[in-house]
């Protein structure tokens, strides 16, 4: 069972060859036996999980079933659950049980999904590897010498070995696309503004954006059916109709113009992963489409940029947790001051506390302008760049990362790890949708082909994704870890 | 642009973050290092390109003034680390 898409085991389940329950039995037994040692989740939720599977067992014995009810997942650990404890990766939340539900989780819950538990993550999302947990680095399901990518890493690796047939991510630079890349799954995060942000845990609330984490595109597009759309509690979600991602799943791709930006295969970039990611591409060829270089002449500025504004949202949306109405506080402070400046000193571990303190520097007085307005003017030259790329081609390709995953412990250096989201970072900038879907391996590790869409593009690259997939394998391969049989 | 020892110190300051004179040693390489990335920005011609704050280029909505929520303080206040009858307990601020 637990090598199996979504839409697999929905079709299973109708055929009555399981019940949900039973499903949620085998997938609670698994993460028993083999989340020791991957870590890929901070919170195992089983007597909720077995409570909402017997609904949707019930639901479907009533015939009230939809193309979700039964299916279990699991939720990045940034995603408040009302009753369940949510941490964001952080000390500073590591008893905070959130008293309502993300909007995603809500309409995950209506739509008849069994939660198993809370994914691990890179500390309030900040990092490229989860070695920022507080609650420790998640192993890579292929290789467990490898990073799993972050921030969304638990989700990446809790759905490539076997746990968990889907999870939801967040991605702020890279943080659902990359680990996708790392672990050998589909990652796909929508336009800003299409799923609701209400009840996620802020990082960099102009960037921000949560999606769909699984085996196939096909899975992403059942998902973001059932949880994009306009939210009054989210003032920047948008107010626009949401199509039936899966409908346009299989439109033939002939006539597609294809656009490689110049810059994503430059320096820096490993001569295998640009290997496979032009073989990729040569499989859209044979389907009909047309490739062409284009260029995103700005793309060098998206690193300073991103560590511009996102750390500077960052300090701002994170000067809430204060000690006084959620979160840790230290013990017996002295005074009011005290009380804020040691509760998130000790709340708070090292990347967290640096991009608070760039974010803080770069605001104020006498540094403003030149930081913060200066970046805001890239953003603008970076998103006209996507623009003008989609006026001459449809989606644009490339490598999601410039290298497979990379050893545990290996990017001591923060900037060194800053420059790792180098084809991931300005599509958040831009606002603009992305998918990674697997393209292949390098030494036993997996590599992703990004495709990237204009606004609200999302059905057309789930298409695309999904037509590369009817004509590759690679999503259908697994690590040792998901074929075991128990 | 260059930062000091003083400005990490600033920083933490303002951002309430306890932070001793060697941790601010250390967070003073990094940081520089950060910085010296970000000053890449400095080199790009923005004359006249205006600030963009959201990728959509949206305004914030409105919404009539009624109340939509009720008040459910004890509920929220049930994750706070110190309550007393309705409210928030912290050191004294006034003597």
């Amino acid at each position: 069972m637990h090598d199996k898409t979504l839409s697999e085991l929905a079709g299973a389940m109708a055929n009555g060859e399981f019940s949900s329950r039973e499903l949620t039995d085998h997938l609670l037994a698994r993460i028993e036996r083999l989340d020791g040692d991957l870590n890929s989740l901070i919170t195992v939720t089983s007597d909720q999980a077995r409570t909402a599977a017997d609904a949707a067992d019930a639901a479907r014995s009533r015939g009230e079933t939809g193309p979700l009810t039964g299916l279990p997942l699991a939720i990045k650990d940034l995603f408040c659950t009302e009753g369940v404890r949510t941490t964001a990766g952080s000390r500073m939340l590591g008893d905070f049980v959130a008293p309502y539900d993300a909007t995603v989780v809500a309409k995950l819950k209506a739509s008849g999904t069994v939660s198993l538990g809370k994914a691990n993550m890179d500390e309030f999302a900040m990092g490229s590897s989860n070695e920022n947990s507080h609650f420790g680095a998640v192993k890579n399901p292929w290789d467990q010498n490898a990073v799993p990518g972050g921030s969304s890493g638990g989700s990446a690796a809790a759905v490539a070995a076997g746990l968990v047939p889907a999870a939801m991510g967040t991605d702020t630079g890279g943080s659902i696309r990359q680990p996708a890349a790392f672990c050998g799954i589909t990652g796909l995060k929508p336009t800003y503004g299409r799923v609701s942000r209400y009840g996620i845990i802020a990082y960099a609330s102009s960037l921000d954006q949560a999606g769909p984490m699984a085996r196939t595109a096909e899975d992403c597009a059942l998902l973001l059916n059932a949880i994009a759309g306009h939210d009054p509690r989210d003032s920047t979600s948008v107010s626009r109709g949401v199509p039936n991602y899966t409908e346009e799943l299989a439109a033939p791709l002939a006539g597609l113009k294809i656009g490689l930006p110049r810059e994503y295969f430059g320096d820096g970039l490993d001569p295998a992963v640009e290997a496979a990611t032009r073989d990729a591409i040569k499989v859209f060829e044979s389907l009909g489409a047309s490739v062409r270089e284009v260029s995103l002449p700005h793309t060098h500025y998206a690193i300073p940029a991103y560590y511009v504004i996102a750390p500077a949202e960052a300090s701002s949306n994170l000067s809430r947790y204060d000690g006084v109405r959620f979160g840790h506080r230290c013990e017996a402070p002295s005074d009011l001051i005290d009380l804020y400046k040691r509760s998130r000193a000790e709340g708070f571990g090292e990347e967290v506390k640096r991009r608070i303190l760039i974010g803080t520097h770069t605001l104020s007085e006498g540094f403003f302008d030149a930081y913060y307005t200066k970046a805001q003017q890239v953003r603008r030259l970076i998103r006209q760049d996507f623009l003008d790329a989609f006026e001459e081609v449809d989606v644009l390709m490339g490598p999601t990362s410039p290298t497979p995953a990379f050893d545990l412990g290996a990017n001591k250096d923060p900037v060194s790890m800053y420059l790792q989201d180098i084809y991931t970072i300005a599509v958040n900038l831009a606002g603009i949708p992305g998918i990674s879907v697997p393209a292949g391996f390098v030494s036993g590790r997996p590599v992703g082909l990004q495709i990237l869409g204009t606004h609200f593009a999302e059905a057309r690259l789930l298409n695309v994704a999904h037509q590369f997939q009817q004509a590759t394998d690679w999503h259908q391969r697994r690590p040792a870890i998901a074929e075991e049989t128990r | 642009m260059a930062i000091e020892h003083a400005d990490v110190l600033r920083a933490a300051h303002l951002a309430r973050l306890g932070l001793s004179d060697g941790d601010a040693a250390h967070y003073l390489d990094d940081l520089g290092r950060i910085l010296e990335m970000v000053d890449q920005l400095q080199g790009l011609d923005t004359e006249g390109v205006a600030p963009l704050a959201h990728p959509l280029d949206a305004t914030q909505r409105l919404r009539a003034d009624e109340v939509t929520e009720s008040n459910q303080r004890e509920r929220f206040q049930r994750c706070a680390p110190a309550v007393e009858q309705g409210l928030y307990l912290v050191p004294r601020v006034v003597e």
